[in-house]
């Protein structure tokens, strides 16, 4: 219990750093908002005004205290660009990355698990050789050029779906997440791959152990030790890994949206970089954060649990 | 009484890999590539920017990779975008792996309370994906291959420092260096001339596993639009502009696209090969 | 001391013969076990002394059916319940593993899987070999020979993970494992070379109640002649591969013959008679 009250003390510290940090880093860039806002031909009396209704001319502890309490409470602000609450252009678009990085997550765990499985078992047998080769080969594709060969094959030649035809969520559940499936194939393969390899090297790391021997020598066969033993504490080093790739794949959504014509946060957040629209960029890489960061104290909980040897409940 | 002369072949070394076939198929294509990028410094085809009336043209014999909606040559224009690639990639491993290396050095040498501190921002850092930190630097800085090629490195300077550092401590411990500090080395000639050498193993098989997915990166952020600018396309952003006719001129995406992919598998191959055969399970 | 002589009955419990073993996954085959001969009877304690290197583990994992199957050339017999345990496939070796030939290896620390509870390790072979016991029933068995091996408090080691135990604990969870079946011939890797010199003597006190109890046959490995002195009945003393002395313990030890046998009689580090 200690551990865990820890970590997440230590999580909190590190959200406040990093909210800190961007904080202040965009305070310095963007330069006046007022004047961004209004526009250069504005009266100084109006960009003083507006300033004012801002809170500009607080200190800026002040206004980055302020900052972080609208965020936590869900409207973190207003962009310049669109003179629109940053909340309204984000809201509807987080659920749908967010969607598409578990979805990708999901696959990744289911194709990885197996295959790593069974690559390990069966090392150095045909099979197992085949499937390594194959794995560097995916592992190799960025995840965008497998979006547009995924898009072009399975949507434009085998017309298993169409591409662009995105159905949002609100219309039917089912059907967004059936359109989910391609870009998540993308973004899922080389984590997959991945995944396998990490797995299979742990597993045959932990089957030159003593334990493993010992599990032999109780008549196990290898079903028995695999299964029974080895599993379980390979899966340890791999759990640090599946923390990091749905972090990664979160990235990677940014990436393959635009191909799929999937309207995550991906647009808004580019546009917004290229607007030097800092509102909408702080507010959406804060999210960013927020979530990497609760996954890390996700898997150091889970680490606890899984690891007796770790100060636990 | 004469000695025979044995002329020492330099590449000799990869019989003593663990798995020298692999590693020459790596070495080779990697090669490949590089040959290709250097032959373009000196020449290519067409001027990669070159428009002309030639649109959307396949594989033709003056234009082996077709052209592109503007009329330009594929062919050149990948030479051309492989040179940023790998610029950008080694780039990356200059700043991260020695800021990094660095960095862990000093921070696993002497380790005290700046070591926690280096070490929780590290821990920190880690934490986010290269492409996300990449693009918080350049939503800061402004996008340019200067630009990303310090925000990847900035990025990748994490994982080299815990790699180093935990190396570092594993090794400031051993009787060669206090062998050396007897002998009255300073600290930076035991960090440097004593330690350093001995890390190099681990490094090398970090640096090649950062170079692949610097290169990854990179392309990932240029098909987003961020980074080197147009005109003067890296490889990622080939492949963005040309998604929407992939199916009239394919090549446009799958060459920019397949350079990636060796690139990437080879320095993979490579990795590889340096590592020790596969083992069983019983 | 155990001075027992076991007259060689013409159907021991054990049958080693022309044991030889081979290395073959460097450039120069590497021969690691060379004519080894020896035969156990029932309820005997037979001593394999030697230093690192000499052989005397690699034989131990052959009659447990540990070895690795891979660039190994391996000739000769062990015979065992009527069965070539060399030569058998791996389903008949799997009947005996744990069930008549149990094992206890040097490293206690490390021999126990680190994610699982005492309990559930100690009913290893239970689970394996007698799957018509009812779950109680093994809880029962398995706390019974905690005991026996000198645990106390079993029910609270039962539930413990044995990174909370101490070596000389784990060792005897190891033993409580090991002899949960019932084994015919338990196979001792050198059990107290990683413990205490105080842990030892009790360790070693131990497995002469199992033999005395069970009549468990028991292959002690060791490089201390001094442990080998107090438990077995007859020794065997390797080098390099081959046995170079075989005699009952007091004539090895009072009256060893080869050169070999008295420099490992010089190296105890205690002086006794």
């Amino acid at each position: 219990m200690r551990y865990v009250l820890k970590k997440t003390a230590t999580m909190l510290i590190t959200l406040l750093a990093v909210s800190l940090f961007l904080f202040v880093s965009f305070q310095l860039i963007s330069g006046d908002p007022a004047t961004r806002m209004l526009g250069t031909g504005a009266t100084p009396e109006r960009l003083e005004a507006l300033r004012e209704e801002l809170g500009l001319n607080d200190a800026l502890l002040v206004r980055y205290v302020r900052w972080l309490a609208s965020f936590v409470r869900g409207d973190p602000g207003i962009s310049y660009v669109y003179r629109q609450p940053v909340a309204s252009l984000l809201g509807a678009k987080i659920p749908v990355t967010l969607a598409l990085a578990l979805m990708s997550f999901a696959l990744t765990c289911l194709v990885g698990f197996p295959a790593g499985l069974y690559t390990a078992k069966y090392a150095g047998s045909a099979l197992d050789r085949i499937v390594m080769v194959l794995n560097q080969a995916i592992m190799a594709v960025p995840p965008f050029f497998a979006g547009i060969l995924i898009s072009w094959a399975f949507g434009t030649v085998l017309r298993l779906f169409s591409p662009g035809a995105y159905v949002s969520y609100e219309t039917s559940v089912p059907r967004f997440l059936g359109y989910l499936v391609f870009p998540s194939i993308a973004l899922a393969l080389p984590r997959a791959a991945q995944l396998a390899k990490l797995l299979r090297g742990a597993i045959l790391e932990e089957s030159g152990k003593n334990y493993a021997r010992t599990a032999y020598s109780r008549g196990n066969n290898t079903d028995g030790v695999l299964f029974g033993h080895l599993l379980k504490n390979a899966f340890l080093p791999v759990l640090t890994f599946l923390g990091m790739s749905l972090a990664n794949l979160l990235a990677g959504s940014l990436i393959v949206e635009s191909i799929f014509n999937i309207p995550g946060i991906s647009s808004i957040l580019l546009s917004s970089i290229g607007n030097r629209d800092y509102p909408v960029i702080l507010a959406a890489v804060m999210w960013i954060a927020v979530f990497i960061i609760a996954i890390n104290l996700l898997v150091d909980i889970l680490y606890a649990v899984l690891d007796p040897r770790i100060d636990g409940e | 009484m004469r000695m025979k002369q044995t002329r020492r072949n330099p590449l000799a070394f990869i019989d003593t890999l663990p798995n020298p076939k692999l590693f020459r198929m790596g070495a080779l294509i990697t090669a490949a590539i590089v040959l290709l990028v250097l032959i373009g410094l000196v020449w290519m085809p067409y001027e990669p920017t070159a428009m002309s009336a030639d649109q959307m043209q396949g594989i033709s014999a003056s234009h082996l990779l077709g052209t592109d909606k503007m009329g330009r040559d594929i062919l050149s224009r990948v030479m051309y975008g492989s040179r940023i690639t790998l610029v950008v990639a080694l780039g990356t491993m200059v700043i991260g792996a020695g800021l990094g290396v660095l960095i862990g050095a000093a921070t696993g040498f002497y380790g005290g309370m700046a070591d926690e501190i280096v070490m929780r921002i590290m821990d920190g850092l880690f934490a986010f994906p290269n492409v996300l930190l990449a693009l918080v630097v350049v939503s800061l800085l402004g996008s340019s291959t200067v630009h990303m090629i310090w925000a990847l490195g900035i990025a990748f300077i994490p994982s080299f420092t815990r790699v180093v550092r935990s190396e570092y401590i594993r090794c400031k411990h051993l009787d060669y260096v206090k062998n050396a500090r007897l002998q009255g080395a300073s600290d930076a000639r035991v960090i440097f001339v004593h330690i350093l050498p001995n890390v190099s193993g681990v490094l090398l098989s970090n640096l090649m596993i950062g170079f692949n997915n610097a290169v990854l990166a990179e392309a990932g952020l240029s098909f987003l639009g961020i980074g080197s600018q147009p005109p003067y396309a890296s490889l990622g952003q080939m492949i963005s502009d040309a998604q929407a006719y992939f199916f009239e001129v394919p090549t446009a995406v799958l060459g920019p696209g397949l350079v990636i992919v060796l690139l990437v598998l080879s320095f993979s191959l490579m990795g590889e090969g340096l590592r020790s055969a596969a083992k069983e399970l019983d | 001391m155990a001075s027992l002589t076991f007259a060689a009955s013409p159907t021991p419990l054990l049958e080693i013969r022309d044991l030889h073993l081979e290395f073959h996954d460097h450039d120069r085959p590497e021969v690691a076990v060379e004519d080894f001969n020896l035969t156990v009877e029932a309820g005997e304690i037979v001593g394999i002394v030697g230093e690192s290197g000499s052989g005397k583990s690699m034989t131990a994992m052959a009659i447990a059916g540990l070895l690795n199957r891979h660039a190994l050339e391996r000739s000769g017999h062990i015979f065992f319940d009527g069965v070539d345990l060399l030569h058998c496939d791996r389903a008949t070796l799997r009947r005996y593993q744990g069930n008549d030939i149990a094992i206890i290896f040097q490293e206690p620390m490390t021999s126990l899987d680190p994610l699982q509870r005492i309990g559930r390790q100690v009913e290893e072979a239970l689970r394996i070999h007698h799957r018509e016991l009812s779950a109680d029933a093994r809880y029962d068995i398995a706390l019974r020979a905690m005991e026996a091996a000198g645990l106390s408090d079993v029910e609270r080691v039962y539930r413990m993970y044995p990174h909370e135990l101490s070596g000389g604990m784990r060792q005897r969870v190891m033993i409580a494992a090991a002899t949960i079946s019932r084994p015919k011939i338990l196979i001792a890797d050198e059990p107290t070379t990683a413990l205490d010199v105080t842990i030892q003597a009790q360790i070693i006190a131990l497995l002469r109640e199992i033999n005395a109890e069970h009549g468990t046959a028991i292959i002690f490995i060791s490089h201390d002649l001094s442990l080998v002195r107090q438990l077995c009945h007859r020794v065997v003393v390797m080098k390099e591969g081959r046995i170079v002395e075989t005699n009952t313990a007091r004539e090895v030890l009072l009256h060893p013959r080869e050169d070999y046998t008295k420099m490992l009689i010089d190296a105890i580090p205690r002086v006794e008679l």
